[in-house]
């Protein structure tokens, strides 16, 4: 491997960790914050693809459709906390795990039922569709690369958010004990619904941005899913941070994969997570 | 001298950089209580969880009939015969009492691979199970559900789910929290009669009943055993007094 | 747990009586279709045995059903009958020994933990047949010819044959059956019980607990084995989707609608699950929406499980019902 490609299978490392990390941390804030097993997260991210294809058919502008479809999404998440999910927060992970089920199959035949069966394309805007070149044969787009830096900004808000603002120290003390945050006047419902929605959101614009560079498929969402739960248990449960290292960790382990072994890439991220399991069952980092 | 069976050696516990035991050394004999007094937060249940090894300890030794210990998990240290009680009871709710009971006496012959025998069926572990429900005072609620049993029975069976384990250490964490002064009464009669044949580690705020059962106190403050003798020398201490007159009633949970 | 003794145990021999003379009257079509629902109530007995009475959520149990299922097409022969002696032992203990090398890392997690776990060790034996050409990679694979049960030359039983395929995934459900009933009462029944009902107590106890796990696991592996085994006689060919999440999710599906802790629960479970999506696949493609909005108002207002609509009926006569939240 020369050092041009190995850059480019780097750049491409990053920007699949980067891509992961934004539907991951969605997944491991609403477990961490409020108990809640997900399965169908992956399904927003589905739908953010799919929003993101049919919005662009009907705007001919991503920037446009992604707008439309974030605000599309924050709404999804409200409603779907209000209607199903603030009913589960004392029941069982069975149920949870049962519920998101159930909406994993909706969400599914609704997709195919409005959108139909076909893998779609997305075209790149074309003020990013330029390559940069690298060397005489080798390019890398520049829609890849504002991915990655559209990923890095957002986990530094991200951070901004958690860490310094009234809001962040509130989601994180509704972590560590719901009825103390009651107690102390704060509403924990408003706080769950935000959070939920947050959630939804950056999974399903995670699936936005990376339509037009993974088309758009069936299926799309609960392959991301798995290889979300896979970035949590490496991560540790409730742990952004953690979230963010194991999702680069893993944009490395399959990236490399490919290279090294296509035939067996598919496993290196299992891999990785069981070798994880043996040294550190409770994952890397704890909280958040 | 009677029999040393369980000790600590300068066992610690750090919690992030805070002590939650320091360098504690205690012994316990074979027919001998050795009480733990102290103000809350004073390390008496993190003292216990590492003896039963719920915890493991940051520094020091634990010793067993001679043996390091510290890095056994709890489950082989019951098998060893160090059996524990819980200050928040923990119970098998859904069983029954005897269930429970048979339950903790199968742990000592668990029987796994006799799957075609039916667990309820081997006499051993009834006549165990009645043995311990007998001495802790449960005989009436025999087959009654645990979840139903009222709060101090609770702690009853608490007991009587370590006893069938027969045991020969037993570390009680606050066995009279929370019962009534009939109860207690014979919690105490029950603590004296088992006195001669285990080594008792038992952690209480109850003062009267402390010195009523107790051949050694220890009183821990902070996390550091502050002072240790038979209970008269408890009773004078200077600095025991101080260190309790300086926190207050002890006895608020 | 001392099994709650279980009214509907009366029925038993009913349910079995139908079930054996249920091919004398049905069609074959109907004959198929009850053999994969007695396949998939093995299937789901096996879960039942972790998620209702170990406590263990597992959402990976196609893994070992899947794996087994795989062994039956390897290791027959391309276009002679498999030898049931091999291959049925051979499957069992390919979905326990799957299962066994899987728990040793799942069973180090709790939980949530477990549940994404289980899920993710799964999908990656899915690969494993997915991505190798080992089991014929996506396209899966053919079992030409069914095993049979010799005795020297003496054919006893052949798999081949509708009828007597289907009187044996019968008697094999009565044994999973029998089997779970009596492993419930023993004593390691009632310690997986106990580990159930209260994990960290059974350790104080003295019960080296990730044993016990494991044991349940690895026998609920060689179970589903069993079921893996059935379905790949049945249908006569494998492919990586008997692997796949979906799989998973639909056995813990019909275990949690029967609700699970019941045996008889995983059974109705799995019938309720195959009619459900026979009548549903009959009426639309799309039948996977219907499926999910059964699912989901099963959990919004039957928290129990179908076994619970009785009780929950009879509540409401009487007034007050249980609703537990």
């Amino acid at each position: 491997m020369d050092f041009s490609t190995f850059l480019i299978q780097l750049l491409n490392a990053l920007q699949y960790g980067l891509l992961l990390f934004l539907v991951a941390s969605g997944l491991t804030l609403v477990f961490g914050i409020m108990g809640i097993i997900n399965l169908a997260h992956g399904s927003f991210y589905m739908m953010g693809a799919y929003m993101a294809f049919a919005l662009t058919a009907l705007s001919g502008n991503l920037l446009v459709a992604i707008l439309v479809g974030i605000a599309l999404s924050v709404l999804i998440g409200f409603l779907l906390e209000w209607a199903l999910f603030s009913r589960l927060y004392k029941r069982d992970h069975l149920d949870q795990v049962l519920l998101t089920y159930g909406l994993i199959l909706i969400f599914e035949e609704l997709r195919s039922l409005l959108v139909g069966d076909d893998v779609h394309g997305v075209p790149i805007p074309e003020l990013l569709s330029a390559s940069i070149q690298l060397s005489e044969t080798l390019s890398y787009p520049v829609y890849r690369l504002f991915m990655s830096a559209v990923c890095i900004l957002l986990a530094i808000v991200m951070y901004w958010l958690i860490r310094h603002t009234r809001l962040g120290m509130m989601i994180r003390a509704g972590s560590s004990n719901r009825e103390m945050v009651q107690a102390l006047g704060i509403n924990i419902d408003l706080i769950y619904r935000i959070v939920f929605g947050l959630g939804v959101t950056l999974a399903a614009f995670a699936g936005m941005l990376a339509a037009p560079v993974s088309s758009v498929y069936p299926g799309m969402g609960n392959q991301v899913l798995i290889i979300c739960f896979v970035v949590v248990v490496i991560g540790g449960v409730g742990s952004v941070w953690g979230a963010l290292v194991a999702a680069l960790l893993i944009g490395l382990a399959d990236t490399f994969g490919k290279v090294i072994a296509p035939d067996y890439a598919g496993l290196a991220v299992y891999v990785l997570m069981a070798a994880v399991l043996l040294w550190r069952p409770e994952g890397i980092f704890r909280r958040i | 001298m009677a029999e040393l069976v369980l000790s600590a050696r300068g066992m610690s516990r750090r919690f992030g950089g805070l002590y939650a035991n320091r360098d504690v050394s205690l012994d316990m004999h074979k027919g001998m209580l050795h009480a733990v007094l102290g103000p809350n937060g004073a390390g008496k249940s993190t003292l216990i969880n590492l003896l039963s090894g719920d915890l493991p300890p940051s520094a020091g030794q634990i010793l067993y009939r001679g043996e390091d210990i510290s890095g056994w998990s709890p489950d082989k240290r019951s098998r060893a015969g160090i059996g524990r009680s819980y200050q928040r009871t923990n119970i098998f709710p859904a069983f029954t009492v005897f269930e429970n009971c048979r339950l903790a006496a199968q742990s000592r012959t668990p029987r796994a691979l006799r799957i075609f025998s039916k667990a309820v069926a081997f006499p051993d572990l009834r006549d165990a199970a009645d043995r311990a429900i007998e001495q802790a005072g449960l005989a009436e609620r025999r087959d009654v559900v645990a979840a139903t049993l009222s709060h101090g029975e609770q702690r009853q069976l608490e007991i009587a789910m370590v006893l069938a384990t027969a045991p020969s250490v037993l570390l009680l964490d606050e066995p009279l929290a929370g019962m009534g002064p009939e109860e207690s009464q014979s919690m105490v009669a029950l603590l004296k009669k088992l006195t001669p044949d285990h080594a008792i580690l038992l952690v209480e705020h109850d003062m009267d009943a402390v010195f009523a059962v107790a051949d050694v106190i220890t009183v821990m403050v902070t996390g550091q055993v502050l002072e240790s003798g038979p209970p008269d020398q408890i009773r004078d201490s200077v600095a025991v007094q101080e260190a309790y007159l300086g926190e207050g009633e002890p006895d608020d949970e | 747990m001392p099994l709650p003794r279980n009214k509907t145990r009366n029925y038993l021999p009913l349910v079995l009586l139908v079930l054996a003379l249920f091919p004398v009257f049905g069609s074959s079509y109907y004959n198929e279709l009850i053999a994969k629902i007695m396949i998939m109530a093995i299937f789901a007995l096996s879960l039942d045995l972790l998620v209702g009475f170990t406590g263990l959520v597992s959402f990976g149990h196609a893994a070992f059903f899947g794996a087994a299922a795989y062994s039956v097409v390897l290791l027959s022969p391309k276009y002679d009958p498999g030898n049931l002696w091999l291959v049925l032992p051979a499957a069992v203990l390919t979905g326990a020994a799957v299962a066994f090398v899987v728990g040793l890392f799942v069973l180090r997690t709790k939980g949530i933990y477990f549940i994404m776990v289980t899920l993710a060790f799964a999908q990656m034996i899915y690969f494993v047949f997915h991505d190798t050409p080992l089991g014929g990679g996506s396209d899966g694979a053919f079992l030409n010819v069914k095993p049979e049960l010799r005795i020297g030359e003496k054919v006893l039983l052949d798999l081949n044959e509708p009828m007597q395929f289907y009187y044996i995934v019968l008697a094999f459900l009565v044994v999973a059956y029998v089997f779970l009933r009596v492993l419930l009462r023993s004593p390691l029944g009632h310690a997986l019980a106990g580990i159930r009902s209260n994990e960290h107590r059974m350790q104080s106890l003295g019960f080296p607990v990730f044993l016990y796990k494991l044991a349940s696991f690895v026998t609920a592996g060689g179970l589903a084995g069993l079921a893996g085994f059935l379905s790949a006689c049945q249908y006569g060919f494998v492919t990586p989707e008997i692997l796949s999440w979906h799989q998973s999710g639909n056995v813990l599906l019909m275990v949690i609608l029967g609700g699970m802790g019941t045996l008889n629960g995983a059974a109705i479970g799995a019938f309720a699950f195959v009619v459900l999506q026979e009548v549903f696949s009959a009426l639309t493609k799309h039948w996977q929406l219907l499926m999910g909005a059964v699912i989901v108002t099963v959990v919004m207002v039957l928290p129990g499980g179908l076994s619970s609509l009785p009780q929950r009926l009879k509540g409401l006569l009487i007034g007050g019902g249980n609703r537990n939240g």
